[in-house]
Order: structure tokens, then C-alpha cells, then sequence
């Protein structure tokens, strides 16, 4: 027998397909998916059927109409959906720039599904939970040494939720100097997470936008424009996601404080800083990580997460409560730096996503000071090197900084392609599918035309990197000979081209079963 | 060289020297330290970060792990009374199964086509939360339940575009903090009474406060102390009355016996997915829904993300996408469609997909008679306690309920202690949140509480009371 | 039965072939140089993607050239609403036969043409029909023009088979031939036609929900109204942009002119340069004005009542640009421009303006002169 052609150049690949009902098709009458325990004879016998002391306007009337499916079938069920959803695990992770989907280590999942972290109680005494509270005291730690802040929370389930903290701290700041009313201007710019703006907007501050100069470069001089007495914060990442960095950012954040304004730092995009540069050094007066990006935690479909959000001494009292302590003995809830009017109270009930900040924290300690640089180096050089790759291929562009290297990320623009043979960067997104792997466009609206973010991190190999430059190659090459294939696209992926047209009219979407039913009859 | 980086390390294919200096080649560099050219000199590190030492192989990180992690009691080792909004129930080992599936564990952004499989779960887990409140349109799970109900508040603002919600005082004070510092500067929340001996909500207070002002009267089922608002109809009338929604948060183990709140009156509906099959995690299990009825004026409102089942070009294949994707806000309310979406809790949501179909109409019904039996059996119990009062209430209630210990001269907090000697987390102190009630605490039983379990709790009372 | 407007501008598209940039006026020209007609080619491919529903519509068009050939070639039912008269097609057959397709109450007019096909259409049906651009002109700058012959083909059988029922409003815009010739771009925008909106794949699903583009216009335009002082002239620039805020005051107005707004009140409509002059003069005032969309133009393109005498007296501080980001992101980064023909106010027009792109949304913007 022959072995596979390891000297391909695509991969000759087929994602699973099912073909699997919506699960209420699988219901049949009668059949249980698991039994639950029933009350002991004696309680029966002391307070009779529990529900006819409810009064009769409460009891539920109509059982829900949930599916009866017995529990084998059920399992199959969601077991060929989870095999027709392409994870970082099954594929080269190179596609979804600004996500930092990296290798999220076994070893961290098993640890965080110990019953010692998943049957703990948030509101168990202090004395049983020392060891889930040392891990997250020693990650705050490890984060202020990561980024130069002086206090965590791990409140925010998410960026945003960490982008919606800190313009509440700024809000609050600014509620206790009496400038609240003042100050309703957040800056940012366009190559900053949309959830920038969007959170603070939330927050009731008016948005200023930046726009790059010809560099790529936030424009000073625009900044200079838009800095006044009435600015709260300047709300930025670094690296944008074009993958530019700002070497200026530090006249900035200094602009910034002289006319009394915050400084908050978006670093979604800090892969490729860690142990490189930090938050405090570029004058920020807030910070915060995903910990489900770059640290590792797995993204979950789109969390739990924590967008770890860190500040200066200062800011402490704002942050929400309670925070993290240890008193040389033992390690406690503190809600005494954060007892005062402004602190902004609280994110998110009881204390964060512990099993999220566990796995970050044995990540941490799985890497150490040595491994976050590597981390940080690997990224980036995965990136030029994938950067360079990508260049010397005609219908490849980025814009901006010519010549100069990027960080983590690249936006790159495939107008010349489109104009080329019609194909645009979403029909290449649709194609990539056919060969098992992600590719992001960008954000709207694109402010690079036909955009593509690819962001490939510590974790693809030199052969992984070679492996998705070659599909790419090879899907270019069929724009220019055989683009009907593309715009066809995908093929080989769990179903063909949906039909979207639908989705925005009320009579006809349907986002629950029951809807689907109701509109659908057939 | 003052920095130095991590060879060969097992998670980094790349950090291989030999590789690396092709790869460096390639592009034209000498060595690592010529990458990061663009960040300027004065802003870089010198010398390594001041981090522990990394483990040098994995067993030695899982003993670390493990080590600290055996300093913990878990509710497993200790019998546990708490809820408070997380609560405690059994969680059948399929839904571990399925959110320990790498595929799922590891997927983000893709598309409906490649990620099918993530879009289709959750659209289930949409259809079957619709199932269980009753309503047509469920979002993609958002934080916890303080988020969904801060959410659904602000929708309703901006649906009938006012900004005062009333809320119950009897309400958790921490989601309270939530849901003020989310609406703040916007909206204000306003807190209405309660009935000092069925912890229902004051009526006439309600009346006084509900005005043209008023978005939406906002209030749970079961409540925060675990009675059952039985006035639910005439609170959302009385909203309804002035022009208002009807917000309603709920727990969703209790929809297979009490009714949904689409019932009576509720417009919106939210509240936490953590009891669906999903582990305590120390309050990092919580995910948060809201639902609606499907009409344009409440899905457009909507900040989260909603998958909608869509044909594809091949007859007879489910597809799936987003609906209203470019949602806008309707009439010409000036506080638009703003709020932001990101990485929320989707895990939890196919989670609580898999529980429900697990469990059924049988199951959740079962399952909400269990609660009612046992809750009641342990107030009963408490009640045969010299100086305990099983539940201050005189209502209803459902898995949770306040247990007065004011007659028995000990404070809730010397009884916990006491308890916790004796391996039990008591119920929740809520001396402080509720001063009024002088010593109470709120207690938690559901289904994983067994006879012996509440037997043992009660002799364990009795014993810290009377011996 | 739907039913079906074609027009095919037999000529568009042959000045270019012989490298006259246009058609407009040099016709013999282009034919004594040999040019071959490429329209009714580019207007068959695009009727080749309706062939799947050839049973379910019914072609109104024009004789010969101008569309009956490519239609009954492909087996169409046809039906003739307009017949030329003369050999040469002129401007009047294609406003003649759209004419009498909007009295036919067509469900929608396929074009081929270019940029002066479009002004045509635009002159003969203005905002009542729906239309789909073929482009085949040399000149194509107006939005009305799908990207390819196909893909107007495919929008066309999306929206006749009611796939989509959106509508969008889109520029017709025309460059002056003869300036253009010349080696100068003199854009103008003429009014806007009514197009299918096809909600394209969501290439996006991390961030946030974008807004549609009206709804970024009526946001922008509640900025706009909300924070208008008593008092002030508020002169409002041609434009869908700005269109919302006369719509939401529930003023009277016009797309293409220029109007004038007093506490909220209409104070002029359509206003020429001499009455600016004289409102400027002696009031306060504040102009609001959105640029071209794909090129950027502020000033001295289809706005030329704001003069530089009106400019200077209203002054670069009271001028509130009017964008959303969408339209931004179509300059690719490019600046403003503006070309009021006098070098001074360029110059003082010149720098950074703030632009309001939403609702308590602004985002700093280069002009350049």
C-alpha cells in the first residue's frame, strides 16, 4: 500500500457532515434522557406532592414543549455538531485575526474541571476557598508585572464587558473631581475595536474617531484636533489590527494627561508585546487583557471569558468590588479599597470567571517570564515571515508603513484581486472553507478595501504557516482561471451557500423552532 | 543579552532555534531581537519579567495545580445550603461531555459554514429556551443574569423611550449594582418596597412610583429570596397601565411546574442559564438570556447576537445566519442599537441546550416538584426548631427561602460558623444586605439534597442551638 | 407576470474603445474610428441570467438595438413600448422609452449604458421606478451601475423573484466630457435613482451590529437637530446625508439645492448664491454639507451657490460635515477636497474638520485644498 503524498501543496479535505435534524425532529413520545431523583416517601408523606401548595395562577398549565429524546441520541446528536464545527484544535489557526486563537493546553482543562473548582460555591467561607483565591490573587500579580498596573479585577466576562469597566472607572473619576459634566468625550480610533466606542457610548460619552495618516499611524495632528478640555479618555489598542505600531503612542497618552484626561489601553492585541513593552512604560492609566486570547483560555464559541482589567494605584478605588487580597496569612475577599461612592460597584455577580483566570494561571505558570517572551517573538515572527510570504504574491497588498515590520496581525487588501477577476475578499473567506481553514475580512465598515486580518500567533509551525500560504496561493490562482469555483464556494464545508435573504424581514426569519414552524408550514 | 526566551518549548513549534534562524532569514533578519523594530527603545523591557519560574515539565505543573487547589472544600466535600443566585443541582455528565468536546472548546468567529455546528446548537439552544418561557425569541447568552436584565431594561427604554425602571428592593443588592452602574448616567432605577411579611411586592408603593416616566417595572420569579411573586399579573397591568413594559427575570428550573412569565404579562423576559447543566465554578457557571415575543419592534432592540435557520442553494439542507444582522433602532429614539456584543457565555448556552433536550418536559417537570418537595420538607423541618422560623414569609417558595433565626439568640454568623465545623455551608448571612430582618439567612435546596442531607442540617441546628 | 423595462444605450461605450473617454457629442467621430457597439453584448449577458425565470416575466423595451434584438435572441416575451425613429439613437429615445415604461408600471428598468445613460434614466423617472445599471459606458462613476453585466443580471432575478424587496438610493453622477477629455475630473451629482439592496454574506460576526445607511443618516441628522441654536441660519447642502434632517424637522426641501433653516423652521428653499450673500452677511450661520461619496469633494462640485464669498462669510468654524462612516471608508483614506476656485478659501478651508458620524459621534477628517 502507498502512503498519502505528504508533498501536497492543498489539502485534500472534507469537513463531516451529518446532516443532522434540528433536535425537536428527534423527539418521539415517551422516550426519557435522564431520570431525575425523586423526593424520599417520607418527604412525600410529610408535605404531600409539592405542587398544591402552589397557588393556582402560578402552576404551569401546559408542560414546556421540549423534545423526548432518549439520551443516546441525544449524545449522537451534539457530537456530530460539535464535529461540524472546525475548533482550533482540528485546524491551522491562522484565520481569525484580532482573535488570538491560539493552543489552549489540555492539561488547563483538565485542571479546571477538578470538582475542587467546579463545585465550589462563590459564597463559601473564606477558609474553604484559599486555594481558588490563591490562584487568582497570584494571577493579579502576575498581570501587574505583565503590564506595570497596580491592582486587577476579574470581573469583565469579556473585552467589551472590560471596555464598558473602564469607561465607568473614567466616568466615576471624573464624577469625584466634579468634571463629570465637563468631560463627555471618549477618543479612539478607527483601527481600535469597535467595542471602544460602542461601550463607552453605553456609558454616555460622546465618541471622536482618529483616522490613520498615510504611515498607518494614528494622525497626531488629527489628535491634537480633537484632545480639549472636554476629553474624559483616550480609549486605543496598540498594535491596531492593522498590525501597526504606534511608536508615538507615549506623545499621546502625555497629550492626553496634560489636558486631564485617562488613558486606557485596549490590549486585545498584546500577544505580541508580552514581556516586550507595557501598559504603564506608554503612559496608560488603564489596561486590560482577554485572558481567553492571550492567555490561552479556550474561546468556548464565544466564551465564558474575562477581560482582565488592570489600573494604576490611583484608579483602585473605582474598581468593582471585591477585590482580591492577601494579608500574609491568608488570602480574602477585599471590599475595603472599593468602600466609597465611586467605585463603580460591580460588573458581574460574585467574583469573575475563576475556572477562566485557573486556566490563564497555569498557563503562566507553564511559560514564565522566559516562555511570555518567547510567546511574544514567535508571534511576530510568525507574522513577518507569513507578512513576507503573502507580499511577494502580486495580489496581495497592505497598506501603510511600507518596508517596516508589523506585530502580531496584518490587515492585508485584496482590492487588486477584486478588480482583477470579480472575486471578492468574502468569496475568498467562503473558498478558504473548502480546505479546512478560517480567514477573516475585517470589521465594518472596511476601511481597507477587500480586507483580510490574519493574525497567526505562537502556535502554527513553519509548516502550518507554508500550509495556509499555499491554499491561499492556490485559491488566487483559480480567481484568475476558474473563479466560478470560488464564487460558488464552499463545497467542501457542512452545507452550501446560504440563502440570507430572509434574515432581515421579519415575515420570514426565524430564530426559534417554534417561529420556523409558525411561518413555515408546509 | 539581559533577555532571554524559552527554547523548544512544547506549545511553541517555532521556538526551535534552527527554525527560527530560517525563518528569520527568510525575512531578512539576523536574530529575534532585530523583531519589535517599531517599538521605540525607551519603552521596551531590559531584562526578563519578575514571573515564578515556568514548570519544566506538565506533571509538575498539574501537582502545583492540584496542590492548590486541594486547599479548597468543594460543595462536593461539604454539604451546601447556599444559593443567592448559583445554585447547586445535578449536572447530568452529558453536558460535560458535549462542552468538553475540543471542537466546541476551541471554536470563535467562523462562519455558519464551517462552524455549523456551533451555529445550529445554538440555535437550538434558542428554540429550546423559547420552549421553556413560553416565547419566540431567545438571544445568544450574554454574561449572567444581572447583564440580561441591565440589557432588557435599557431595551425596554428604548422601546418606549423613558428612563425610569422601577425595581423590587427585595432584589439581589449586588445584580442591583450591576444594573445601576450599567444604565448609569441614562437610566435610573428605582427601587419599590416590599411587604414586610410576604415579601411580595408593595403594591401601593408601586402605584405611587409608576408614572409617564416610567420604561418598565422590572421583577423576578422566583424572587431573590426565593418567594414566589404571586402578583405578577396586576404588576405588569399596572405597568402596562402607564405605558410601561413588563421585565421579568426567572429561574429556569422552576418553568416545568410554575407558570412563565409571558403568562402574566411579561414583555421581557430574563434570567440566569447556570442552573441548566452547568457547575457552580465558584460564580463562573453564570450566563445570562433574555426573550421576547418575535415582533420587530422588541427583536430590533436586541444587543446580542440572534441565529436564525435559513435555507441554503441546495433544496432540503438547514443553513444558518444572523438575523436583522444590521440591526437598527426603531422611530427616532437617539439611544440607538449601541450596546456592544463580544465573547459573552455561548459555551453555557449549547450547554443549557443539552440539558433540556436531556431533560425534557418530564425531566424539568420532575425536576421543579423535587425542588418544591424538598425546599418545603426543610422548612418544615426547621420550623420543628425552637426559635427558627423555617420561613419568614408567609408565601410560597421555590428551591429558596429565609430561615429567621432572630428568637434563638445566636447571629446567622456564629450558626455558619458553627455549621461549617460541622462540614456545612448554612445559607446565605443577610444581615447586612436586609438589616430590617435582623438575623436571617437565605437558604438553598433543590434536587441534590437528599432527606439525610436535610435531616442532617437540621440536627446540626438543633445541636448548635440547644446543646 | 412581472414585467421588465430594458434599455440599451447601443452607442455607450464606444468613445472609449477608440480612447475618446465618452461618447457625449462625438459619435461620428467615434464610428469614422472604427468603434463597434458593445452594449447590446454587455446588456445579453445580463439578460442571460434571467433566462431561469423567462417564464415568468415579460420584456418592455425598445426596438432594434436599443434592446428587442438581444431580447427575442434569447427568447424573451417582448413587448415594444418604444420605437426609434431615426438611425442614431439619441438621448431623447432612452427618456421616451423609460417614460413610457413608468406608464407601463414596470417592476423594473435594466439599463446599459454609462454615466449619461444614467442621467437619462434619471431625467425620465427620477424617484419612481427602481432600476439596475448594465455598465457599459466608458465612463461609470455613478453607484446606479452593478459591478459586472452578470451581476446586474443576478440582482435583477433576486429582486423580479422577490429574494429582495429592499431599496437603496444611489448618486447619479457625471463627469463634464469635454472637461474631462481635457484632462480635468469635474465631477457633478445629478439626483439619485432607486436600486435593488442585496443584503450581501456577512463577512463580519465578531463585533458589533453596523447600522444600515439610513439609519446612520438619521442618527447623524439628530445630532445635527438636536444640538441647533436658536437664531442661526442653518444653510443645509444638497444630498441624501442631509436629506434626514429637513425630513425629521418635517421641512420642505431639496435633494439637489441648497436650503435654508431658521429655529427649526424652513426659511428659504433652493437658494442661489446671491441670496446666500446676503443671509451670510448679516447673520450668524452654520452650513452643513456632506461630501461626494467615492471621491471626497466638500466644495466646488454640484454646490457651486456656496461660493467662496458665501464660504468666507459663514467660515470654516461654523461648517458641519455630515458623513457616515461607510461613506469615509469609501475615500480610501484620501482627504476631502475642495475646489471653490479661489485658492485662498481652499486654503483656509484646508486642515482638520470634525465630521459628525453619528449619533454623539464625531471622527476627525483631513481636507485637503
Amino acid at each position: 500500500m502507498k502512503r498519502i503524498n505528504r508533498n501536497f501543496k492543498v489539502r485534500n479535505f472534507h469537513q463531516a457532515k451529518w446532516d443532522e435534524p434540528i433536535i425537536f425532529e428527534l423527539s418521539n413520545k415517551g422516550e426519557r434522557g435522564i431520570l431525575v431523583p425523586k423526593a424520599e416517601e417520607e418527604i412525600e408523606k410529610t408535605v404531600g406532592d409539592g405542587l398544591s401548595a402552589l397557588p393556582e395562577n402560578m402552576k404551569r398549565k401546559e408542560a414546556p414543549n421540549l423534545p423526548e429524546i432518549s439520551q443516546p441520541r441525544v449524545l449522537r446528536h451534539y457530537m456530530r455538531l460539535s464535529q461540524e464545527t472546525l475548533g482550533a484544535d482540528v485546524n491551522i489557526e491562522i484565520g481569525q485575526g484580532t482573535c488570538t486563537v491560539k493552543y489552549s493546553p489540555k492539561i488547563n482543562e483538565a485542571l479546571a474541571r477538578l470538582p475542587e473548582m467546579t463545585e465550589l460555591h462563590p459564597l463559601q467561607d473564606e477558609s474553604t476557598v484559599q486555594g481558588i483565591l490563591e490562584i487568582m490573587y497570584k494571577t493579579d500579580l502576575y498581570m501587574r508585572e505583565i503590564s506595570g498596573m497596580d491592582r486587577f479585577t476579574f470581573q469583565p466576562s469579556g473585552g467589551s464587558q472590560a471596555i464598558m469597566t473602564m469607561a465607568s472607572i473614567v466616568r466615576n473619576y471624573f464624577r469625584e473631581k466634579g468634571e463629570e459634566e465637563q468631560r463627555d468625550e471618549i477618543i479612539t480610533t478607527i483601527y481600535s475595536h469597535p467595542s471602544d466606542a460602542a461601550a463607552p457610548a453605553v456609558k454616555g460619552y460622546k465618541i471622536i474617531y482618529i483616522h490613520p495618516d498615510e504611515e498607518g499611524y494614528p494622525d497626531f495632528e488629527a489628535f491634537k484636533e480633537a484632545v480639549s478640555e472636554r476629553t474624559a479618555a483616550f480609549i486605543v489598542a496598540n498594535p491596531e489590527d492593522t498590525g501597526v505600531y504606534n511608536p508615538r503612542v507615549k506623545e499621546f497618552t502625555e497629550l492626553v494627561h496634560k489636558a486631564g484626561g485617562l488613558c486606557c489601553y485596549d490590549q486585545a492585541n498584546a500577544n505580541g508585546l508580552l514581556g516586550i513593552t507595557r501598559a504603564k512604560e506608554a503612559g496608560f492609566d488603564m489596561c486590560f487583557f482577554n485572558l481567553h486570547k492571550t492567555f490561552s483560555t479556550p474561546h468556548g464559541c464565544g466564551g465564558p471569558a474575562v477581560g482582565a482589567t488592570g489600573v494604576t494605584k490611583a484608579l483602585e478605588k473605582y474598581l468593582p468590588a471585591p477585590l482580591i487580597d492577601y494579608d500574609g496569612e491568608k488570602y480574602f475577599l477585599n471590599y475595603e479599597v472599593t468602600n466609597n461612592p465611586y467605585s463603580i460597584g460591580k460588573v458581574r455577580l460574585f467574583n469573575g470567571v475563576a475556572p477562566v483566570v485557573l486556566k490563564a494561571y497555569a498557563w503562566i505558570m507553564s511559560m514564565g517570564a522566559e516562555g511570555l517572551y518567547e510567546v511574544a517573538k514567535v508571534a511576530v515572527l510568525n507574522n513577518n515571515y507569513l507578512f513576507k510570504k503573502l507580499m511577494e504574491i502580486d495580489c496581495v497588498d497592505a497598506p501603510y508603513i511600507r518596508g517596516k515590520q508589523r506585530v502580531e496581525q496584518v490587515r492585508y487588501s485584496l482590492e487588486k484581486l477584486t478588480k482583477d477577476t470579480g472575486i471578492t475578499t468574502g468569496d475568498i473567506q467562503r473558498r478558504m472553507m473548502d480546505f479546512g481553514m478560517h480567514y477573516w475580512t475585517s470589521h465594518h465598515p472596511y476601511y481597507v478595501p477587500e480586507p483580510a486580518t490574519l493574525e497567526p500567533t505562537e502556535t502554527p509551525s513553519k509548516e502550518d504557516l507554508d500550509e495556509y500560504i499555499e491554499t491561499l496561493k492556490h485559491i488566487f490562482k483559480e480567481a484568475y482561471e476558474s473563479p466560478e469555483i470560488i464564487k460558488t464556494a464552499p463545497h467542501r464545508s457542512v452545507c452550501h451557500q446560504i440563502d440570507e435573504s430572509g434574515m432581515d424581514d421579519p415575515e420570514k426569519w426565524a430564530i426559534t423552532w417554534r417561529t420556523y414552524l409558525k411561518k413555515y408550514k408546509e | 543579552m539581559a533577555i532571554k526566551g524559552f527554547k523548544n518549548h512544547p506549545y511553541i513549534p517555532n521556538s526551535v532555534p534552527e527554525v527560527q534562524q530560517e525563518m528569520l532569514k527568510e525575512i531578512g533578519l539576523n536574530s529575534l531581537e532585530e523583531l519589535h523594530a517599531e517599538v521605540p527603545e525607551e519603552l521596551k523591557l531590559k531584562e526578563n519579567m519578575n514571573l515564578p519560574k515556568a514548570f519544566q515539565s506538565e506533571y509538575e505543573l498539574r501537582r502545583h495545580v492540584e496542590g492548590l487547589l486541594k486547599k479548597n472544600k468543594s460543595c462536593n466535600e461539604y454539604l451546601n445550603f447556599l444559593g443567592a443566585g448559583c445554585w447547586q443541582h445535578y449536572v447530568p455528565a452529558i453536558c460535560d461531555e458535549i462542552n468538553s468536546r475540543g471542537e466546541f472548546l476551541t471554536a470563535y468567529g467562523g462562519e455558519a459554514y464551517n462552524d455549523f455546528g456551533r451555529f445550529q446548537s445554538l440555535f437550538e439552544y434558542q428554540s429550546l429556551m423559547a420552549e421553556l418561557v413560553d416565547m419566540e425569541v431567545v438571544n445568544v447568552p450574554t454574561m449572567d443574569w444581572a447583564q440580561a436584565a441591565a440589557t432588557a431594561v435599557r431595551m425596554a427604554s428604548r422601546i418606549v423611550d423613558r428612563k425610569e425602571v422601577l425595581v423590587p428592593r427585595a432584589m439581589d443588592p449586588e445584580k442591583f449594582l450591576i444594573m445601576k452602574n450599567y444604565c448609569d448616567p441614562d437610566i435610573t432605577l428605582i427601587p419599590v418596597d416590599y411587604d414586610k411579611d410576604t415579601g411580595l411586592m408593595d403594591l401601593e408603593d408601586l402605584k405611587n412610583k409608576l408614572s409617564s416616566k416610567t420604561a418598565a417595572v422590572y421583577f423576578e420569579n422566583p424572587s431573590y429570596l426565593g418567594f414566589i411573586e404571586v402578583n405578577g399579573q396586576k404588576i405588569s397591568d399596572m405597568a402596562h397601565e402607564v405605558g410601561a413594559l413588563s421585565v421579568v427575570g426567572v429561574d429556569p428550573s422552576s418553568l416545568g411546574v410554575l407558570e412563565p412569565p409571558v403568562r402574566y404579562g411579561a414583555n421581557i423576559v430574563c434570567g440566569d442559564l447556570q442552573p441548566l447543566g452547568i457547575h457552580m465554578n465558584y460564580g463562573g457557571g453564570q450566563a445570562g438570556f433574555i426573550a421576547t415575543m418575535d415582533e420587530e419592534k422588541y427583536v430590533m432592540e436586541y444587543p446580542s447576537r440572534l441565529f436564525g435557520i435559513a435555507p441554503t442553494i441546495v433544496e432540503g439542507e438547514y443553513g444558518f445566519g444572523d438575523v436583522a444582522y444590521d440591526r437598527t433602532s426603531f422611530g427616532n429614539h437617539r439611544e440607538h442599537g449601541k450596546e456592544y456584543v463580544g465573547t459573552q457565555a455561548a459555551l453555557w448556552g449549547i450547554t443549557a441546550g443539552v440539558y433540556l433536550a436531556t431533560m425534557g418536559p418530564r425531566g424539568m417537570e420532575e425536576l421543579g416538584q423535587n425542588i418544591l418537595q424538598k425546599s418545603q420538607y426543610a422548612i418544615n423541618r426547621l420550623n420543628s426548631i425552637k426559635g427558627v422560623i423555617g420561613s419568614r414569609f408567609n408565601t410560597v417558595n421555590f428551591k429558596e427561602f429565609v430561615v429567621d433565626f432572630n428568637a434563638t439568640g445566636k447571629t446567622v454568623k456564629e450558626i455558619n460558623r458553627e455549621l461549617l465545623a460541622k462540614g456545612i455551608f448554612g445559607g446565605k448571612d443577610l444581615s447586612s444586605e436586609f438589616p430590617e430582618m435582623g438575623q436571617c439567612a437565605l437558604y438553598c435546596v433543590t434536587e441534590i439534597h437528599t432527606k439525610t442531607d436535610i435531616d442532617r442540617l437540621i440536627t446540626a441546628i438543633e445541636e448548635i442551638l440547644h446543646s | 407576470m412581472k414585467k421588465l423595462g430594458l434599455i440599451i444605450n447601443p452607442i455607450a461605450g464606444m468613445g472609449g474603445s477608440v480612447g475618446l473617454k465618452g461618447t457625449d457629442g462625438v459619435l461620428d467621430k467615434a464610428l469614422e474610428l472604427g468603434a463597434i457597439p458593445r452594449a447590446p453584448l454587455r446588456g445579453k449577458k445580463a439578460l442571460e441570467e434571467l433566462l431561469d425565470i423567462k417564464d415568468e416575466i415579460e420584456i418592455l423595451t425598445c426596438s432594434g438595438d436599443m434592446g428587442e434584438h438581444v431580447a427575442l435572441e434569447l427568447g424573451f416575451n417582448t413587448r415594444l413600448v418604444h420605437i426609434q425613429t431615426s438611425d442614431s439613437t439619441s438621448n431623447e429615445d432612452t427618456q421616451i422609452a423609460a417614460k413610457n415604461m413608468l406608464n407601463e408600471n414596470v417592476d423594473l428598468i435594466l439599463f446599459a449604458g454609462g454615466d449619461g445613460t444614467a442621467r437619462d434614466i434619471y431625467n425620465a423617472v427620477a424617484d419612481k421606478a427602481v432600476v439596475i445599471g448594465i455598465p457599459a459606458g466608458v465612463k461609470i462613476h455613478s453607484p446606479v451601475y452593478a459591478q459586472n453585466p452578470s451581476k446586474a443580471g443576478q440582482l435583477a432575478k433576486l429582486y423580479l423573484t422577490e429574494k429582495i424587496d429592499k431599496i437603496q438610493e444611489v448618486e447619479v453622477l457625471d463627469i463634464d466630457e469635454e472637461a474631462y477629455r481635457a484632462g480635468k475630473v469635474n465631477t457633478s451629482l445629478y439626483g439619485y435613482l432607486k436600486i435593488p439592496f442585496e443584503r450581501k454574506f456577512v463577512q463580519n460576526r465578531k463585533a458589533g451590529t453596523p447600522m444600515s445607511q439610513e439609519a446612520s443618516q438619521n442618527l447623524i441628522s439628530l445630532d445635527i437637530i438636536d444640538n441647533m441654536e436658536d437664531g442661526v441660519y442653518y444653510i443645509v447642502g444638497p444630498g441624501t446625508t442631509t436629506r434626514p434632517i429637513m425630513k425629521n424637522l418635517d421641512l420642505p426641501y431639496t435633494l439637489l439645492g441648497v436650503d435654508v433653516v431658521l429655529n427649526k423652521e424652513i426659511y428659504a428653499i433652493d437658494v442661489t448664491e446671491k441670496q446666500l450673500i446676503d443671509i451670510t452677511e448679516n447673520n450668524k450661520c452654520k452650513l452643513i454639507i456632506t461630501p461626494i461619496g467615492g471621491q471626497g469633494y466638500l466644495f466646488g462640485r454640484g454646490n457651486q451657490q456656496l461660493s467662496p464669498k458665501v464660504l468666507n462669510a459663514i467660515g470654516k468654524e461654523n461648517i458641519i460635515v455630515a458623513a457616515t462612516k461607510e461613506k469615509l471608508s469609501e475615500l480610501k483614506g484620501n482627504p476631502f477636497l475642495v475646489d471653490t476656485g479661489d485658492e485662498k478659501t481652499d486654503e483656509m478651508l484646508s486642515g482638520y474638520i470634525k465630521v459628525i458620524t453619528g449619533y454623539r459621534e464625531k471622527t476627525i477628517y483631513k481636507i485637503k485644498a
